[in-house]
């Protein structure tokens, strides 16, 4: 029924479309020229090669067209006999050599050009992992997770959700990475887990991720505006869920917001010493927990708490939810290595640490009573050190 | 000459002939694309909108992974070598391959592999779903417990292909009749000798690559990883170096098929016979210096990358010899268009147009904006689907006469290459548009500014679909109850196998060999 539905539904839509004669303005038919000097010279290089491919198609398709109509045999009924001609093929295999030394000149000065992050005048640090991005402003006190913000009811219509969807659906993050106007940005790229790949259409910049190692790439984008890319390289479960999106702001307000974040910081650091100074009842952990869950670790552990065994373990009754206080805290925090089980101690804060794991013990019946508090949270990590 | 064979299943089990195994691996290659192809119906389905309707994600990283690998490895590879088994003996005038029983058993390692691969949908943690790239460590320290499986099922097509390389090679070498020299042979058997040491090469290449995979997980190596000193780039290094000779094993002999095919219905000769032999070796040493053009994303210094970019334009230098040639064979000719020859045309035409996507893949500054999005899907679908696949197809239609003796109905034939070239174009053009406009690969739900080319891609790929189901039926068809065929069916037919050997080829041939002047 489902699919009869979506099927009619989808041959409507065509019926639509053709009939409208118009392409929807969303719909874009050519790579984005972008706005940074490298992406519009990619674009139009792009562009040359694209119609040095036409010229070429009309000339071969052409002739094979010739003979397909003045050479059929009602046509044309005794062949020639001519079977080959060293001057003819001589001239077909140089004119292709020469067409090709004709595109790789530009090619090569691009190349060059975009390989060069010299003299960078601020640097930014992105990790990826599954699956968010991470970006650390080597220059300031600065970093920051980006998280994918597009709900779970948009994308999935497996129970009967999703019709409606954003416009940036599956491009929106809670934290966009800000960068300033006119300054040549130098990304350092790597990895925690498995490889990613950092891209951003608009800019002309694509670079993998891979663990143990940095790759440079750089920007330098004279528009103020947001450009929105994705992880290109499959990553595991939710490769199509990892945006990357980038604000790029004048360097004044670049400098506001630099400001801004330290004031947050400082606030940040307030606020977890007030909620580590209280005691958390059980009902304001689970109902903090419960929010925190669905963010974090939903998506792999799954909401009903079974997971997806054996890559992503169940939490209902596992050793670790029910066992130890000590153990569940230092898997949460520090990650377990070699999984897609990443570090949550850096990525949430002590009482959002605190709520997630009272709500892991205490949901899906795994009935421990355990109360985890921010302080707790705070002496595990002080521990730790 | 004799007709008589053994009958029963011990006929398929036991049997040493080159006919009965030729045959069993074009069947075999059949079911496999239709396997792989229901998976990647499941792909369309999904992706038919956004939004996530009929799968998980993680279930569609299983659905591109193993499209991927039926399709190379099961469907496109073993039909490549159904035609050599069929083929090359007759072309050439020997009485079998080289080496029978060998033969036997590179086929039946097959199923077993596939069977081993195939089984793992069954286990905890499903299918591999790293792509059929498996780019460490995504496939090593993050795979699932089946990705054993799959390293000892890709052993075993490995030792397959050897075998079947092996035997072409000694074959061609030492089973030709007398005065069948080197540069009288049909061009069919040529891109398959060269096809054949390009798989000796990079066969043991990849089993290495997933040999040093199955240490890293069970045995404390650290080839792929870097907290053991190792390196995931050295995987895709070694990988790429057995994948890129690869895609030519899977393109090579289908040059060889319609190289055949268009002069036959040309009624002309093959134009520069020699250029296109040494175009193809051109083409099949180039092929080893070019590998890292699948990586300009990795990080490789400056120099590394022109080096690739360069080497890997210079293949449109033979390559366009060789269609150039087909041109040239057609020119002048005296055409008619009979199922085989229209999928040799359309092979020529969408094969260029996957060429020239290729071009502008290799060009590494624009290339960042091109790599990993729909863009390469549909460029090596343009180069496999109406490249190798419309090849076999063309080959099907051709040497069905020779093989059973019976015509397939003509009318029927031109239906099943209408269908399937609509639908090729309607499923894989859009996704041109898609990658261009910024929608990576093997992503199961995307933006509504993908959505348009997404829907036409997946009502183009159901058509396409069912059309290949009407292909084996129409087939079925021919071969129960088609016309009988004559001994030289084609009019501008040549070789051995139209010229020496009647419709259908007996069950042993050239036991005596024939004499070539």
């Amino acid at each position: 029924m489902a699919i009869r539905r979506k099927l009619i539904a989808g041959i409507t839509s065509l019926l639509s479309l053709m009939l409208s004669g118009v392409v929807q303005a969303a719909t874009e038919l050519n790579m984005r020229p972008g706005v940074t000097e490298t992406s519009i010279e990619a674009y139009n290089l792009h562009m040359l090669v694209v119609w040095v491919m036409v010229a070429i198609s009309v000339v071969v398709f052409g002739a094979m067209i010739y003979s397909f109509i003045f050479h059929r045999k009602s046509k044309n009924p005794t062949p020639a006999t001519f079977s080959h001609s060293t001057q003819v093929e001589m001239v077909w295999t140089l004119i292709p050599i020469l067409i090709l030394i004709y595109l790789t000149i530009p090619a090569v000065k691009l190349l060059i050009k975009m390989e060069d992050a010299s003299d960078p005048e601020m640097s930014i640090q992105v990790t990826g992992s599954q699956w968010k991005w991470h970006y650390k402003y080597m220059e300031e006190d600065i970093s920051f997770y980006s998280n994918l913000t597009t709900p779970e009811a948009q994308y999935d219509e497996t129970n009967g959700q999703g019709k409606e969807k954003g416009v940036n659906y599956l491009l929106e993050v809670d934290n966009r990475l800000i960068i300033p106007a006119d300054t040549k940005v130098r990304f350092l790229v790597t990895a925690e887990d498995v490889i990613h790949s950092w891209w951003v259409p608009d800019l002309a910049v694509k670079k993998d991720a891979i663990p143990g190692f940095i790759n440079e790439t750089w920007t330098n984008v004279p528009k103020v505006g947001v450009y929105r890319g994705q992880c290109t390289e499959l990553c595991g479960k939710n490769h199509g869920f990892m945006p990357v999106v980038v604000e790029v702001v004048s360097k004044e307000d670049f400098k506001k917001w630099v400001s801004a974040k330290a004031d947050e910081k400082v606030a940040a650091a307030k606020a977890a010493a007030e909620a580590a100074a209280q005691s958390w009842d059980m009902e304001k952990l689970m109902a903090l927990g419960e929010t925190t869950y669905k963010v974090s670790c939903a998506g792999c552990h799954q909401a009903s708490g079974l997971g997806i065994p054996p890559a992503f373990p169940a939490l209902k009754g596992s050793p670790i939810a029910t066992g130890p206080v000590d153990g569940h805290m230092n898997i949460v925090v520090n990650g377990k290595s070699g999984t897609g089980m990443a570090a949550y101690g850096p990525q949430l804060t002590d009482a959002e640490l605190a709520a997630v794991i009272t709500y892991e013990r205490n949901a899906w019946g795994n009935n421990t009573g355990d109360k985890v508090q921010p302080a707790d949270i705070q002496a595990f990590k002080a521990g730790n050190k | 000459m004799s007709d008589h064979h053994p009958t029963g299943i011990t006929r398929w089990l036991y049997t040493t002939n080159h006919k009965d195994i030729g045959s069993m691996y074009l069947w075999f290659s059949f079911i496999m694309f239709l396997v792989g192809g229901a998976m990647a119906m499941v792909i369309r389905a999904e992706l038919y909108q956004p939004g996530l309707q009929f799968v998980q994600p993680e279930f569609f990283n299983q659905m591109t992974t193993m499209h991927g690998l039926i399709m190379v490895f099961g469907a496109v590879m073993p039909s490549m070598v159904g035609l050599a088994n069929w083929l090359i003996p007759m072309m050439i005038g020997a009485p079998d391959m080289a080496l029978p029983r060998m033969n036997n058993w590179s086929f039946w390692i097959l199923p077993f592999a596939f069977t081993l691969l195939l089984s793992s949908f069954a286990m905890e943690g499903g299918a591999p779903n790293f792509g059929w790239t498996f780019y460490a460590p995504l496939s090593t320290t993050f795979g699932p417990p089946s990705t054993d499986f799959f390293i000892l099922g890709v052993h075993m097509m490995g030792i397959s292909s050897i075998m079947g390389a092996i035997n072409v090679i000694v074959t061609v070498f030492n089973m030709r009749a007398p005065g069948m020299t080197m540069m009288k042979m049909p061009l069919f058997v040529w891109t398959w000798l060269i096809t054949a040491f390009l798989l000796i090469m990079v066969m043991p290449v990849l089993a290495g690559t997933v040999t040093m995979m199955l240490t890293d997980r069970h045995f404390g190596t650290s080839f792929f990883d870097a907290a053991g000193g190792g390196d995931p780039v050295m995987f895709q290094h070694i990988f790429w170096f057995f994948g890129h000779p690869e895609v030519y094993i899977m393109i090579l002999p289908a040059f060889g098929v319609v190289s055949e095919i268009i002069p036959a219905f040309s009624r002309k000769k093959l134009f520069g016979y020699s250029s296109m032999v040494y175009a193809t070796a051109s083409i099949a040493l180039l092929s080893f210096i070019v590998w890292a053009h699948h990586m300009f994303a990795v990080g490789m210094p400056v120099a590394g990358e022109l080096f690739f970019m360069i080497a890997t334009m210079l293949i449109a230098v033979p390559t366009g010899v060789k269609v150039f040639n087909w041109v040239a064979t057609m020119w002048q000719g005296s055409l008619t268009f009979e199922t085989p020859m229209l999928f040799s045309i359309a092979f020529v035409i969408l094969f260029t147009i996957g060429g020239f996507s290729g071009v502008m893949l290799a060009m590494a500054p624009v290339d960042f904006q091109y790599h990993d999005t729909y863009f390469v899907v549909a460029h090596f679908h343009y180069v496999l689907f109406p490249g190798a696949i419309f090849g076999t197809t063309a080959a099907v239609y051709y040497w069905l006469p020779k093989w059973t003796g019976r015509m397939y109905n003509e009318t029927s034939g031109k239906i099943h290459f209408w269908l399937s070239m609509i639908f090729v174009n309607l499923t894989f053009f859009p996704m041109h548009f898609s990658g261009l406009a910024g929608m990576p690969r093997r992503i199961p739900d995307y933006n509504m500014m993908f959505a348009d080319f997404n829907m036409w891609a997946s009502i183009g790929a159901f058509g396409l679909g069912l059309t290949q189901v009407y292909f084996l039926i129409s087939i079925i068809i021919a071969i129960k109850s088609g016309k009988k065929a004559q001994e030289k069916q084609w009019e501008g037919a040549t070789g051995l196998e139209w010229d020496a050997l009647p419709s259908p080829a007996p069950y042993h041939t050239f036991s005596t060999p024939p004499k070539v002047d």
